[in-house]
């Protein structure tokens, strides 16, 4: 206590606190009566009234789920779908003898024990009234039984669901994605209104993306019950708006075929549509089955997905980050034109590596004996390392990396899925900021072939593929390509147009070399340019997945599998009016001749012969 | 010493009554609390369908909240008193951290967690902005004058704020009630008790214009639940035709139909109490507000009985706080309030609210059981 104080003031203190506490002592009474009050005129004076709308005919108010929109291929075949689905559930409640029930209907449907334990489990963390699953997904046979001898089953009955079904299985798993029940988080975060009754929610690729959109509106029915929670009947209802239906830019058979060529090789292979970036291929391999996850994906069994050595619920074609590796060269090559750092007919003499001045580290080329004088369309079509280590040099670094940044690298392509990685575009900066180191000359070598920090994903290889075949207009990938709902039809996402100043001639150049890479004898992925009425432009790329020491020789067959190189295409058709690009990664498939760009002749010749037809 | 001088305490003679004793621990109020942390497991029990796991997890954090009762208790008065202003700015200081990381996390941040624990900084600041405030006002001669009012507003509005902003618009309430109350109890005179409550009423506009959304919706649903049957309005109508229906008697235990029947999220948490009126009717009802009453009195009556001006102060804050507690989610459950969230308190599905709770009346035990034989 401050000694400013007499014994007054403390008395004085002491009777206003006094006062203080029977002034809130009375209101406190107060209140509490008003509370008491309104208790006393809901449960007396309003208990009937509450008690005819709770006990014998309450009206409850129910939402009646909209039902999901179909997702459609750009040939209108199903990709995901509503299917009806039939289960045997039991109300507690309306049942006298549950034991005896349980006991009499496994004894009629052969139902293994795990089941029934199963559903004991479930049905003691179900609220009251509430009807809980005994048999999911019903056989005809299962349900022939039961109906003849249902008078006899009080509270048991089968009802009817629908679930979502994707035929195509791991085919387009994560493009088209899954739904699954909402968790407890999504609970939190989605409208509550809007999703009173739903079980399922969007939880990646198309299904979340276009959630709103599939999911529809949420219309409420109020119904009469009596006490065990039937149904009397219906008074009022706002009827729900079912979900849009989403035609997507895929095409399912290409992707099949695309899918189908990567064999046993894990890798990516992404196919859009030059003059409007419509996504025609969205493969990733392995993929997975996503309708288990509809019904809820038992624990072991995602347990295993999620070990599995190679990933299958990894989404490479959105998500994978791989080095380019002499992909990248057809961007460089323009760079330089572009530029003046060369012209079409510069020369370089390829001993079989590159030295900087004053540095005696050998930049190897993949050719031992050397490429001999090359220029700039021999050097992409034998992919020499030396003429782009010579170009990259001349170009520096920040020339190359706001050159290539218009190709959309280092940047996220604007597919209309969630979850896109941007990759890594190096830079002066970037290094400075990343890894506060300076940028080193090597680095500049490395990168104008492909390798060092440079990391692309898969869609946006296709992309600058694509923007590269479209002559500078920058393509922006998409999926879906129209969205139909009830009462209106609207395109799918807004895509920006972009131009690059680029020289009609300069690319005419790049595209030559390219269409020599697989026409011409010395070109690396010659072996699919035979049979065809058509030229490709392509491009392989090996990506180094370690660094081998400077003496050594990679042998691919003494080397374990997982440090393989990885392999890599693209490619764009006809080089002379471009329809389709793409772009193919094979995880330690080796050569990007030999094993990525037959992948990607597979899927040109499929669509161009498709669309001749037409 | 620090033992008991008022004979008119009861005193059973029992081994148990001797170790609360020496535990600092406020017999007749911890009776209560026990008695009402029962009834909160068999309201749970109905409430979360029958589910054992949920009774396992509140049992956990009522020991807990019990054993931090007890720690609290122990603790001499003065100590609160001397560490009043640091654990105030402490508070404020995680408060503004968990805004911040909030507004980096892109979204409503009421958390910081500790990788053991998820602590809610605003569940502190419930407890220390009235002991702030009771220290502030102590060190003056009451009542207070204006400066010292204008400060001690300030110090409300910080914390009130910094909550309102997470948002949690409930705890931003109980803060700013437990604050108010210490200036009441402090002898506030009544001509700025109706200035500052005219000043409110004219604010009201303004406080809409600053409302979130989703806070818009909830006070609309309030004048008109009607009007959003499946969204907002579901909750009020539901839990109004839940109590009426459970009549004088109720339903009794595990009886109760309209809480079981819908999926309410909130049955267990903020609208538990709808649940307790259908099972056990109005005479429950009352019951349970007796129960109330008499934490309420004993604690009011712990504020009398303090022998200095901090500690009366934050006693009498303490008690009204509970009561406002009560009053604010009984009066939204049985529709006379709008939907703010606050849960009925001690009975509540939740840790956080119990553990501060009982961390309150812990200080309010430790009021009591430390008077000295003179006063200083």
């Amino acid at each position: 206590m401050s000694r400013t104080y007499t014994i007054k003031d403390n008395l004085v203190e002491s009777r206003l606190f006094l006062n203080r506490i029977i002034v809130a002592f009375i209101a406190i009474l107060l209140l509490t009566s008003g509370l008491i009050v309104r208790l006393v005129y809901l449960q007396i004076v309003g208990h009937e009234h509450y008690a005819t709308l709770a006990k014998d005919n309450s009206i409850k108010i129910e939402p009646l789920v909209p039902t999901r929109g179909i997702i459609f291929d750009r040939h209108g075949k199903v990709l995901a779908e509503n299917t009806q689905s039939f289960s045997l559930e039991l109300i507690p409640e309306q049942i006298s003898d549950l034991d005896d029930t349980l006991l009499r209907l496994k004894a009629l449907l052969n139902i293994p024990d795990e089941k029934i334990d199963q559903y004991q489990k479930q049905r003691k963390r179900q609220k009251r009234f509430i009807s809980t699953a005994l048999l999911m997904n019903m056989s005809d046979e299962e349900m022939a039984k039961f109906a003849v001898v249902r008078p006899y089953f009080p509270g048991v009955d089968i009802k009817t669901h629908l679930i979502r079904h994707y035929p195509y299985y791991e085919l387009a798993s994560h493009v088209i994605g899954y739904v699954g029940r909402i968790n407890e988080a999504e609970m939190k975060s989605l409208p509550v209104a809007e999703y009173r009754g739903s079980t399922h929610v969007g939880k990646i690729g198309i299904e979340s993306t276009y959630e709103t959109e599939l999911h529809g509106k949420t219309g409420y029915a109020e119904i009469e019950k009596n006490v065990q929670s039937r149904a009397i009947n219906t008074l009022n209802s706002v009827m729900p708006s079912p979900g849009a239906n989403l035609y997507l830019t895929l095409d399912i058979d290409l992707q099949k075929t695309a899918y189908d060529a990567l064999d046993t090789f894990d890798g990516a292979v992404v196919a859009i549509e030059v003059k409007t970036g419509g996504v025609l291929v969205f493969a990733s391999r392995p993929g997975f089955d996503p309708n288990p996850f509809v019904i809820g994906i038992a624990n072991d069994a995602y347990q295993a997905l999620q070990a599995s050595e190679n990933q299958p619920l990894y989404n490479r074609a959105l998500r994978g980050l791989y080095p380019p590796g002499s992909t990248i060269k057809p961007f460089i090559g323009l760079a330089g034109l572009e530029y003046n750092a060369i012209n079409a007919g510069h020369k370089v003499f390829c001993p079989g590596y590159y030295q900087l001045p004053n540095v005696s580290h050998h930049y190897r080329d993949w050719k031992k004996g050397g490429h001999g004088s090359v220029n700039l369309t021999e050097a992409i079509t034998q992919s020499c390392d030396v003429y782009f280590y010579s170009l990259a040099s001349g170009l520096g670094i920040d020339r190359m990396h706001s050159f290539l940044q218009q190709f959309g690298f280092g940047e996220k392509s604007g597919i209309d899925l969630a979850g896109e990685r941007t990759g890594l575009l190096p830079s002066r900066e970037w290094k400075r900021n990343q890894r506060k180191q300076a940028w080193y000359p090597g680095e500049t070598l490395i990168t104008g072939i492909g390798q060092g920090f440079l990391q692309v994903s898969p869609i946006q290889l296709a992309r600058a593929t694509a923007t590269l075949a479209n002559k500078g207009n920058v393509v922006t990938p998409f999926l879906v390509n129209k969205i139909v709902r009830a009462d209106s039809t609207s395109p799918g996402p807004e895509t920006h147009q972009k131009i690059m100043p680029l020289n009609p001639e300069n690319i005419n150049n790049i595209v030559s070399a390219m269409v020599n890479v697989v026409h011409d004898a010395r070109g690396t992925a010659k072996s699919i340019g035979k049979g065809i009425n058509y030229q490709i432009a392509g491009k392989t790329g090996t990506a180094q997945v370690f660094n081998i020491k400077q003496d050594e020789k990679y042998n691919e067959n003494n080397i374990d599998f997982k440090l393989r190189d990885h392999a890599l295409f693209i490619s764009f058709a006809p080089a002379d009016d471009p329809k389709i690009a793409v772009a193919v990664i094979v995880e330690h498939g080796g050569h990007g001749g030999s094993v990525a760009a037959p992948i990607a002749g597979k899927v040109i010749k499929q669509f161009l012969e498709a669309n001749n037809d037409n | 010493m620090t033992t008991e001088t008022r004979s008119e305490q009861f005193q059973p003679p029992s081994i148990i009554g001797n170790i609360l004793r020496k535990l600092h621990i406020d017999i007749p109020l911890f009776i209560c609390l026990f008695l009402i942390s029962l009834l909160s497991f068999v309201i749970l029990y109905s409430a979360g369908s029958q589910n054992m796991d949920v009774l396992m997890r509140q049992a956990a954090r009522v020991g807990l909240a019990f054993l931090l009762m007890t720690i609290l208790a122990h603790i001499d008065p003065q100590q609160f008193k001397r560490y009043s202003a640091i654990l105030f700015g402490m508070g404020i200081f995680l408060l503004v951290a968990v805004l911040i990381l909030g507004q980096i996390g892109k979204g409503a941040q009421r958390w910081l967690d500790l990788g053991f624990f998820r602590f809610q900084p605003s569940e502190m600041i419930k407890i220390t902005t009235p002991m702030m405030i009771a220290w502030y006002l102590a060190e003056h001669a009451l009542p207070p004058k204006p400066k010292q009012l204008l400060i001690a507003s300030v110090l409300i509005i910080i914390p009130t704020l910094l909550i309102a902003k997470q948002p949690d618009l409930g705890t931003a309430l109980l803060v700013a009630s437990s604050g108010a109350a210490v200036l009441f109890f402090a002898g506030l005179s009544w001509r700025f008790i109706l200035a500052i409550s005219s000043t409110l009423a004219a604010l009201t506009p303004i406080l809409w214009h600053f409302m979130r959304p989703y806070q818009r919706d909830r006070v609309l649903t309030f004048l008109n639940p009607e009007a959003d049957p499946l969204g907002r309005g579901y909750h009020i109508i539901q839990s109004k035709i839940a109590i009426g229906s459970g009549g004088i008697n109720g339903k009794g235990w595990l009886g109760s139909t309209q809480s079981e029947l819908d999926f309410l999220p909130e049955s267990s948490t903020d609208f538990i109490f709808a649940v307790f009126a259908e099972e056990f009717g109005l005479f429950g009802c009352l019951g349970l507000l007796a129960l109330y009453l008499l934490i309420i009195t004993r604690c009011l009556y712990i504020a009398l009985q303090a022998q200095d001006t901090y500690s009366r102060l934050l006693a009498g804050s303490l008690a009204f706080t509970f009561f406002v507690y009560v009053f604010v989610n009984i009066g939204m459950v049985i529709g006379v309030l709008p939907v703010v969230g606050v849960p009925l308190p001690l009975i509540s599905y939740g840790g956080t609210s119990i553990v501060t709770l009982l961390a309150g009346f812990g200080i309010l035990m430790s009021i009591h059981t430390h008077k000295k034989l003179i006063p200083l």
